[in-house]
């Protein structure tokens, strides 16, 4: 991985890849748009009548984003940008064509038609796009981030409680108070302190990492770390449960927890740590299963969703089928019964690609991610500063975590909790900050793959140490 | 710090490993458990997408599907009603379905490999697939005739017609309208599905094929057979027929009907057949043997299973027992039981000259443009009886019509055999009213079985000549009258 670095580093101007990055970014809208023609003709019997102007849109803000990334972050990583909007433009796809379900199915029991969430989403795509922007933009050096460790720390902390802190009436949705609900529109705040605190989390374990590493009595071959030092990681957890037991969100919580835990291990280089997070978090799990009727009830669905199938059960169990049903190849986009799944446009959108998609639309899916997974890593590997490489990796955790969470949740791999396919899900929250996410990381590969000015040889050295390597 | 994020990235790997190897578990190992699982409506609203194929009797549809404006495309309905019921079933969101839409449902819902071509076909078009059509035996003026003449009383009717089985007629009594249970209303059909469930008289059963009875003295037809078929005996062979008959082994009698004699201390067979003289078959019983009655009575089906292509309950003979069961077994009662369709084949076995032909509902499918995708072939299911037993047999049935037990079968200008029978099923309950017979005797064209539950009264064997007799009149009289 660090290979990139050294054959970078002779070459006078190394290739920015914004050529590849523009081709994968027409490539990816026309899957998009593929798949939005798919839709149409199994529904309707006819190409949308507006395939145009929406590829269109799409074309414009994924084509503003590509000219600020040219801008401002020309070797910033190719691949990254090209797989969100595909991730992306998916969705809106998904979505829409969920929305098509519902709205033949309103028409059928002679309702109102309900409003189309997929031209809200498209919204939220724009306003995503913008953040994507800002961020590229305000932020030319990652490393200046660093300064604000503590302040995105109280940022962060702040958006988390700021739910549990609001009255239920504003925060509270189908259980969970996670939301700020105010003039029509919803905003997860959470969404966005998970941002804040890996800004925080990064900034405050490169400035305590040596002593977190160092400092330790080895017990059982393992190397314990002294009794004060637990401080951080006993906060975090207690942090997390809080989330937990105040806003009642499984999701959220482990999501925070295994962030921080994953980022403390590679500032110190420590498995006991891992192992003492697994254990706090396992136990703390447990107590709160014990505790709360909400979760004691996922783990029974988890364990048999077929039990209470027409219950409690319904939601996964008509998730299980759909997939089944699809099969290996899935019904074909507009062909199956994906609305038949509870919150199918949100947390439950993976068992649409499976249902319609077949596995091979689910794995295709999910290697997508793995793309941006391993390019977010690659990041973290080729820069240079530690807080980089952890800021970097926290990010590609954060989404790994998120993905897992759901996509393990639906196919019943572990209990369900509530968050969003990244990037896929309807959710304006959700999609704003992982813009946000994509935006920091291809800003650090830009660091990372950025010829350094001062290492730039001579040319008459240049010459000479070349010849004499090679 | 790269070695901890290399390990990071391995892990991670792991965790979308598992997750695709989770996936392939669900959509491939585990697919086809899932898919069949109860609470999949996806099957059944998929099959309402496309158009379910007819069910045709006689030219004109007893069901079919209609396109309607609602989520579910086409509805199911029944034209045949509350007739035909017990041969279509029905076709219902919640409950599924049952008879031929059931089981013949590939053709119907166009699953079925013979339209697999033309599925390949409306795959490449674009044409909306559609099902196939399934062609009934049914006659439609025996099946009103039959489900008019049974109108009011609990019981069946079923007409084969012998030298094929083709089944003409299936009716039982009191049925449903399917209609009520095809809606596309979950709610009105689990509330008309209840009420039917919970009716007394038990409209959902198929009393044709899904119940049997104890046949009473119709099952002397067999005994008889069993008797002729041994060589000892021909119609003219004296039997003794006592007023009452001790049962061997205990302490109890053997009376007839009304506990009075038949005519005589001796009398030949074809007049105990005649006057159903139970003391007279019973000693005939005990003289052939319970294992060459059971060796009869299968060789007319009972004992097996089989399909029409709906399933039909197993006639029985009971595989073990002592004498007095024996000479009770030899006059329909004890534990000997038969489903409508088995006594009719019975019958039908006598017309055909001994040969028992496999009864069957469908006369062929159709793809949905009319072509034949197949025609059931007329099998023989069994030799029953020579032919030379066979033609002994029709006269001595001929004669309970003409001056028996049957009379009221008679149908002006056609002759018909047959034979009556009131079985007793528990102290006190009015006994099932029976009738068997065939026609014309000279060369059959239908063999009908008749069956009222509780429809005799006690004590007077002539009700099941009564009751049942007449609905067989009108049967025949409907397909051969002018």
């Amino acid at each position: 991985m660090s290979a990139e670095t050294v054959t970078s580093s002779p070459t006078p101007s190394p290739s920015t890849r914004r050529g590849v990055e523009l081709g994968l970014l027409v490539f990816a809208l026309g899957l998009v748009s593929a798949a939005y023609t798919a839709v149409g003709l199994a529904r309707s019997g006819a190409v949308p009548a507006d395939l145009a102007s929406s590829a269109a849109a799409l074309a414009v803000l994924f084509g503003t984003a590509h000219v600020v990334v040219r801008l401002v972050a020309p070797y910033a990583d190719p691949v990254l940008l090209p797989v969100v909007a595909l991730l992306n433009g998916l969705g809106l796809v998904l979505i829409h064509r969920l929305d098509v379900a519902a709205a033949e199915r309103a028409r059928a029991l002679g309702r109102a038609v309900p409003r189309t969430d997929a031209s809200l989403q498209l919204v939220w795509t724009g306003v995503g796009v913008a953040l994507f922007v800002l961020v590229l933009v305000t932020v030319r050096d990652h490393r200046r981030l660093q300064r604000y460790t503590y302040t995105a720390m109280l940022a962060g902390l702040g958006l988390l409680a700021l739910p549990a802190l609001l009255p239920a009436s504003i925060s509270e949705v189908n259980g969970a108070r996670i939301w700020i609900r105010f003039a029509g529109f919803s905003i997860q705040p959470g969404e966005f302190a998970k941002l804040a605190l890996m800004v925080f989390f990064a900034g405050y374990l490169v400035a305590k990492r040596d002593v977190l590493a160092l400092a330790s009595r080895r017990v059982l071959g393992l190397d314990l770390p002294r009794g004060r030092d637990l401080g951080p990681v006993v906060v975090a957890w207690l942090a997390s449960l809080g989330v937990l037991i105040l806003e009642r969100d499984l999701g959220s919580s482990l999501l925070f927890f295994g962030i921080f835990v994953v980022m403390l291990y590679i500032a110190t280089e420590r498995w006991s740590w891992l192992l003492i997070g697994v254990l706090l978090f396992v136990s703390g799990a447990a107590v709160a299963a014990r505790l709360f009727p909400h979760v004691e009830a996922r783990v029974a669905i988890w364990l048999d969703p077929f039990a209470d199938a027409s219950g409690n059960g319904y939601q996964l169990a008509q998730a299980l089928i759909g997939l089944a049903t699809g099969g290996m190849l899935g019904t074909g986009l507009g062909q199956g019964r994906p609305d038949m799944v509870p919150f199918a446009k949100t947390d439950f959108i993976v068992a649409t690609v499976g249902e319609e998609l077949g596995l091979a639309g689910l794995m295709a899916l999910l290697l997508l991610y793995v793309l941006v997974v391993e390019r977010g890593l690659r990041t973290a590997l080729a820069v240079r500063d530690p807080f980089g490489k952890l800021l970097a990796t926290g990010l590609a955790v954060a989404l790994t975590l998120q993905v897992f969470v759901v996509a393990g949740g639906v196919t019943r791999l572990i209990p369900l909790t509530g968050l969003t396919m990244p990037f896929l899900s309807y959710g304006g929250s959700s999609l704003v900050a992982n813009w946000a996410l994509v935006a920091l990381l291809l800003r650090i590969s830009d660091a990372a793959r950025r010829p350094p000015p001062l290492a730039r040889p001579a040319p008459d050295e240049a010459a000479t140490q070349v010849v004499g390597i090679r | 710090m790269n070695r901890p994020i290399r390990r990071v990235a391995v892990a991670i790997l792991g965790l979308f490993g598992l997750l695709i190897l989770n996936a392939n578990y669900i959509q491939v190992v585990q697919a086809d458990d899932l898919r069949n699982r109860p609470g999949n409506a996806r099957v059944l609203l998929r099959e309402y997408e496309r158009q379910r194929g007819p069910i045709v009797a006689a030219g004109s549809a007893v069901a079919r599907s209609r396109a309607t404006g609602d989520r579910l495309k086409y509805l199911r309905t029944y034209p045949g009603g509350e007739v035909y019921a017990p041969v279509t079933g029905f076709y219902s969101l919640v409950y599924g379905a049952t008879g031929i839409e059931r089981a013949e449902n590939d053709v119907l819902s166009g699953e079925d490999e013979r339209l697999f071509v033309r599925r390949l076909g409306d795959l490449v078009t674009g044409r909306t697939p559609q099902g196939g059509a399934v062609v009934l035996t049914l006659d439609s003026r025996v099946q009103r005739a039959a489900y008019d003449a049974l109108r009011g009383k609990r019981g069946a009717v079923v007409a084969l017609d012998p030298s094929t089985g083709a089944i003409l007629a299936m009716v039982s009594s009191p049925s449903f309208d399917p209609s009520v249970l095809s809606s596309h209303d979950p709610g009105e059909i689990r509330a008309n599905y209840a009420r039917l469930s919970a009716a007394p008289d038990d409209p959902l059963l198929n009393r044709a094929i899904s119940r049997t009875y104890p046949p009473g003295s119709t099952f002397k037809v067999v005994t008889a057979a069993a008797a002729l078929s041994s060589g000892d005996y021909d119609p003219q062979t004296r039997i003794p027929s006592p007023t009452q008959l001790p049962l061997p082994l205990t302490t109890r009698v053997l009376r007839n009907f009304g506990g009075g004699s038949c005519g005589g201390a001796t009398s030949t067979l074809a007049d105990a057949l005649r006057i159903s003289c139970n003391t007279a078959f019973g000693a005939l019983g005990l003289r052939v043997g319970a294992d060459r009655l059971r060796e009869q009575a299968e060789a007319f089906g009972v004992n097996t299973t089989y399909r029409i292509p709906l399933a039909v309950a197993r006639s029985v003979f009971p595989a073990s027992v002592d004498r007095p069961q024996t000479a009770l077994s030899a006059i329909g009662q004890y534990e000997v039981r038969l489903t409508p369709l088995q006594a009719a084949m019975i019958a039908a076995g006598v017309a055909n000259r001994g040969s028992v032909m496999k009864p069957y509902l469908v006369a062929e499918v159709q793809g949905p443009d009319l072509a034949v995708l197949g025609r059931t072939q007329p099998q023989v299911l069994s030799r029953a009886v020579s032919p030379a037993v066979a033609e002994q047999l029709t006269a001595m049935m001929r004669l309970v019509v003409e001056r028996g037990t049957g009379a009221a079968a008679q149908v002006p200008g056609i002759s018909v055999a047959g034979k009556t029978g009131t079985a007793q099923h528990g102290e006190g309950a009015p006994p099932h009213a029976w009738f068997l017979g065939f026609a014309p005797v000279e060369a059959p064209q239908v063999a009908v079985a008749v069956l009222v539950e509780g429809g005799g009264s006690v004590g007077s064997e002539a009700t099941g000549g009564r009751v049942a007799a007449p609905i067989a009149r009108d049967v025949i009289a409907a397909l051969l009258g002018q």
